[in-house]
């Protein structure tokens, strides 16, 4: 069973439908027991990294979601919850992450080609790293160069030792990270398409 | 590198796509499952619904439908039509739709776009605009075209960017329904004015015209249809192809 971390932020009902759609048994859920007896856990995240690291703390269930990942529950961060996995983000101001991920989130602006839009909006293809010794299971069933659909406007740095797959917006931006059980992804997989759903099903066989 | 996106748009009253579609192999031309499902299987990029209805009740049948294709299709969707308010941010948002475009609640109400965009986020929010040249400039048109607001488009969709509109589709009153290709002139004028992804509409007729857009406005991020796609004229497939061949970055 995974669960869904619901913390007050973003619409989950399309993260809850497609991971039922790969035949995942699957809940929302802020309890913490619940989490607690999940296989997998998945943060999910929009907005902006400050609001959403105080939400994730007032609540209480960032200190659930680091202690069962740190006994090694498969733990998949999306968008702003691959943010959160970090040590800071740099959002309007400086705000501390979980620190699951050594780096930090920061503005795209300054960093890709001026003349580019911010946010980095659609589809992009995915450039795998660090797979010399194999690609990261949760790309199992996908090859590189699919497409996903990315929204944002920050992006993950400093974090080149976890690195599993990057996307080309004049820079190379991180796309998905993995440590050990902790992963996250940058794209929406459950707004992916196909592709999508093939990490999805490969993430729900991890435990 | 980021691809152009292809967007089919579905109009749906009563549960219903309208404007009449014609495909082989689909069971209920008009159901607005089945044809989002096809569409995504041919590789449309994102949908776009628009709800032309006008009542309570039917506003709630459409919400149910918008509930049911996001359950099962997974690419993202953009829901238009009879939003004036938060709460109808609010509404569509929690039936599964992705991003909320307005056109005349927006007119009427400028501060909607600022509001809608400080609690769901810039990414979420589309100005949509329907614009016709009158006396030598672009003009914005409000209820689906039939009325001319008196404001000039350029200033107007810059002014809507600032206030937190995260896209911009562009509808050109003068070269929808016609079939020549979009509007280049119009395009160009607006995709100079912002810095966000602007997603062309009304002209298209053929798959050259959108290598054509493409080619001549690289800006521009996306090209969005109707009628093209549902009568068969057009298929994703295989304007893709060609978009491809001609060096167009496409999923």
């Amino acid at each position: 069973m995974t669960a869904i971390v619901d913390y007050g932020v973003g619409n989950l009902f399309s993260l809850y439908s497609s991971l039922k759609m790969v035949g995942e048994n699957v809940i929302v859920t802020s309890s913490e027991e619940e989490l607690k007896s999940a296989d997998r856990i998945i943060l999910p995240g929009v907005g902006a990294f400050g609001d959403a690291a105080l939400k994730l703390r007032e609540t209480g269930l960032d200190k659930v979601v680091i202690e069962e990942a740190q006994k090694g529950k498969p733990l998949m961060g999306i968008c702003l919850g691959m943010q959160l996995l970090f040590d800071k983000g740099f959002e309007y101001g400086e705000h501390n992450g979980l620190s699951l991920i050594k780096g930090n989130v920061v503005p795209m602006k300054g960093y890709i080609d001026d003349n580019l839009q911010v946010p980095h909006i659609g589809w992009n293809a995915l450039i795998f790293k660090n797979n010399e010794n194999g690609i990261h299971p949760i790309f199992k069933y996908i090859n590189e160069g699919d497409c996903v659909y990315f929204v944002h406007s920050y992006y993950a740095t400093d974090c080149n030792e976890n690195l599993i797959a990057t996307a080309e917006y004049s820079k190379e931006l991180t796309a998905a990270v993995a440590n050990g059980n902790i992963i996250g992804c940058q794209f929406h997989p459950e707004k992916s398409g196909e592709v999508g759903m093939n990490i999805l099903k490969a993430f729900c066989e991890l435990s | 590198m980021i691809t152009k996106r292809i967007i089919p748009c579905l109009d749906v009253k009563n549960g219903r796509v309208v404007k009449g579609v014609n495909f082989e192999g689909l069971s209920d031309v008009s159901s607005p499952i089945e044809l989002a499902k096809f569409y995504s299987n041919c590789g449309a990029d994102e949908l776009v619904f628009y709800d032309i209805t006008a009542s309570f009740e039917e506003r709630q049948l459409f919400t149910d439908i918008l509930r049911d294709v996001a359950s099962q299709i997974f690419i993202p969707l953009t829901v238009g039509g009879g939003i004036n308010t938060i709460e109808d941010f609010d509404r569509v948002l929690k039936c599964g739709a992705d991003k909320v475009s307005v056109n005349t609640g927006a007119i009427k109400n400028p501060d909607l776009i600022k509001e809608a965009a400080k609690k769901y986020g810039d990414q979420c929010v589309v100005i949509s605009s329907d614009v016709k040249r009158v006396d030598g400039e672009f003009r914005v048109f409000a209820k689906g075209g039939r009325q001319d607001t008196g404001m000039e488009a350029i200033s107007w969709i810059r002014r809507c960017v600032e206030n937190g509109a995260g896209e911009v589709v562009l509808n050109s009153i003068d070269t929808d329904g016609v079939k020549g290709g979009f509007d280049l002139e119009m395009l160009d004028a607006v995709c100079s004015a912002v810095n966000v992804p602007v997603i062309a509409s009304g002209g298209a007729g053929k798959k050259e015209d959108f290598v054509e857009l493409f080619q001549k406005i690289p800006t521009v991020s996306a090209g969005l249809a109707a009628s093209i796609f549902h009568f068969g004229e057009v298929e994703i497939k295989d304007l893709k192809n060609t978009l491809r061949e001609n060096g167009i970055i496409v999923r």
